[in-house]
């Protein structure tokens, strides 16, 4: 491992290595705690927060799928004043990058989002969640939105200077007419991708599965939509992205960078492996020593096409 | 909660449908109490993807006991473990049994494999309480006794002692014991834990239930095996603030 440089710099968020837990998928932090050594993480995206408490959806919320699963949780968060007075002075503790991710149902939501949290000192990027697609507002409504999407960007990048990472939505037909209005309204990188809309019935009773008809996808099953829609948005804008979906291993993350991520997010398998994180570190440190290659961030578009 | 790779020792037919099998899992084993369950990867790759969850049955020295029935692919590939194999456990999660406290006698009452965790309840509860356990089944072959103490039986169709829920039978036993001076111990299928959380709550009844969900992580961060709050205000988590909850906790 000596020798080799594994941080990043994306869009202005300095990371000592490019592996982020991803939103909705470590809560904020402590129980992932137990299990792995948070100081050693790249960052740390918390969960979906919004101006006020959300309860959720009501169960059945997940559901397990060939290689992946479903979830249709449906933010439930503890707000914002609560994330600010338990959960950022327990995060603060860790050596670690936190970014904050934000859902709203209106663009002034966001931006009021982002005005409250600008000054809290330990948060280091803002991620803006334009596309869950579990809840009636907000959601996906902007996800599918240029128009949307850029709005929110400019509007959110005018009250911070803090990165501004935009969370797109694979549910659209062409990912990187977004990445590129991203871009021209100021804002610092995208991560792609959020969750696949799916759904999955019970063939005896005939209802679905989940409560809420339909659910998010993830998990390995999703991993070459991903792969696809990075690829997309690297061949077509210059935004520095963050890939996430269906990555397990440290292979997977190889793939993801040489696809085009500067960065990448872990989720679904936080949920089977706590410790993934700092395997897929290990991993890849190991691979560019391989390789020879010195500086992790080389590997960032490298595909060969 | 601690990631240990244990080592699988055994496994038996306890009748036609359950398996017990025993694991050396030494850290886990040392830190388990009654009630908590465990996480386990049942495969080396993603089918299944999610861990499942199982109740910590017993716990003796280094090794820790689960009870199952074969359901769907998961307990399967369990079930098919050779002695030697290395298994991925998450454990030990979720809250245990409240064992201390003011109270004489313990009373069991377990559905169907409802009877899991119960074996090592017995096992550290005080030597000073008498316990009585009470479960059903639909017939006579599903009434798992395994480990418990005391037995009072209810079936669906009658092919093993009470005809009728083992709630019913509950009912009926109770009256010999003064209520101040019972716990109730809980597990078991939903229909049974919704009876038996109303005729508690309306006999004041000190009373916990352990609860089932779909579960992912099965340690508080995917949020996907919510239950109801009694006052309908917020969501709790299965996994993390149960399994075991308080009667008048929930909504079920
Ligand atoms: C805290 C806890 C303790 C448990 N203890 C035991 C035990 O001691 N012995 C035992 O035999 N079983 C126990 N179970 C149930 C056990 O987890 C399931 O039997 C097991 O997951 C079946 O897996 P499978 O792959 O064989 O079945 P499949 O039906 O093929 O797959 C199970 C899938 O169904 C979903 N699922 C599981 N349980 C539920 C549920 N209650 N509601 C909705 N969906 C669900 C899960 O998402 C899982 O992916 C427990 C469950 C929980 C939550
Ligand atoms: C249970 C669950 C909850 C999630 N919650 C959020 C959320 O609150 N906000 C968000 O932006 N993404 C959320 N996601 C999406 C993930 O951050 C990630 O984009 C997605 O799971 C794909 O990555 P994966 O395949 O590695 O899981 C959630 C995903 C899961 C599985
Ligand atoms: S199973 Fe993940 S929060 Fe309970």
């Amino acid at each position: 491992m000596n020798g080799i440089d594994l941080s990043v710099n994306v869009g202005g968020l300095k990371l000592k290595n490019p592996v982020l837990l991803a939103s909705g998928t470590v809560g904020y932090g402590n129980e992932i705690a137990e299990f792995t050594d948070l100081n050693k993480i790249g960052g740390i995206v918390t969960k979906s927060v919004s101006l006020k408490p959300r309860k959720g959806n009501p169960p059945q919320r997940i559901v397990e799928t060939p290689s992946g699963m479903l979830n249709a949780i449906g933010l439930a968060n503890v707000g914002i004043e609560k994330f600010i007075t338990e959960k950022i002075p327990f995060l603060k503790k860790y050596d670690t990058a936190l970014i904050c991710n934000i859902a709203a149902s209106t663009v002034e939501e966001y931006v009021e989002c982002v005005r409250i949290l600008k000054d809290e000192d330990a948060i280091k990027a803002f991620e803006i969640n334009v596309s869950c697609p579990n809840v009636k507002e907000g959601g996906l409504e902007f996800g599918n939105d240029l128009k949307a999407v850029g709005r929110i960007t400019e509007k959110v990048k005018s009250v911070t200077d803090k990165p501004v990472i935009i969370k797109l939505s694979p549910n659209v037909s062409k990912i990187s007419e977004f990445a590129k209005v991203v871009k021209q309204s100021g804002g610092d990188a995208v991560s792609a991708i959020n969750t696949l809309v799916g759904t999955s019935f019970d063939i005896n009773t005939r209802r679905p599965k989940i409560k809420n008809i339909t659910g998010g996808l993830s998990g390995p099953a999703i991993k070459p939509v991903a792969l696809a829609k990075v690829l997309e948005i690297k061949r077509n804008s210059d935004i520095p992205i963050i890939g996430i979906g269906g990555i397990m291993n440290w292979k997977d993350a190889v793939e993801m960078m040489i696809v085009g991520a500067s960065a990448f997010q872990i989720g679904t398998v936080n949920f089977i492996n706590p410790n993934a994180g700092l395997e897929i570190i290990s991993g890849l440190a190991e691979y560019c020593e391989k390789h020879n290659i010195k500086k992790i961030s080389e590997l960032t578009g490298s595909y060969q096409i | 909660m601690i990631n240990e790779f244990s080592v699988f020792r055994s496994i038996d037919k306890i009748n036609d449908s359950t398996h017990l099998i025993k694991v050396y899992s030494p850290s886990i084993a040392a830190s388990a109490k009654p009630g908590q369950f465990c996480n386990i990867k049942v495969s080396d790759n993603n089918f299944p993807l999610l861990r499942r969850p199982f109740s910590i049955c017993d716990v003796n020295g280094d090794e820790i006991h689960f009870l199952f029935d074969i359901h769907g692919e998961g307990t399967r590939l369990l079930c098919n473990k050779k002695n030697g194999d290395t298994l991925d456990i998450l454990g030990p999660l979720g809250s245990g049994f409240k064992i201390e406290g003011d109270y004489d006698t313990a009373v069991i009452v377990a559905g169907g494999l409802g009877s899991a965790p119960f074996p090592f309840l017995i096992k550290k509860l005080p030597a000073n309480k008498k316990i009585v356990s009470f479960v059903g089944g639909r017939s006579k072959d599903l009434v798992l006794t395994y480990g418990l103490k005391n037995v009072f039986t209810a079936t669906d169709d009658g092919s093993d002692g009470f005809n009728g829920t083992v709630v019913e039978l509950l009912k009926m036993e109770l009256e010999n014991f003064s209520k101040n001076k019972i716990r109730i111990f809980s597990c078991g299928p939903n229909p049974m834990l919704k009876a038996l959380q109303l005729f508690s709550i309306q006999n004041n009844y000190d009373c916990q239930l352990s609860l089932e969900s779909a579960m992912a992580c099965g340690f508080g961060i995917c949020q996907g095996c919510p239950v109801e709050s009694a006052d309908g205000e917020s969501y709790l988590l299965v996994c993390k603030d149960g399994p075991i909850f308080n009667a008048d906790q929930v909504k079920l």
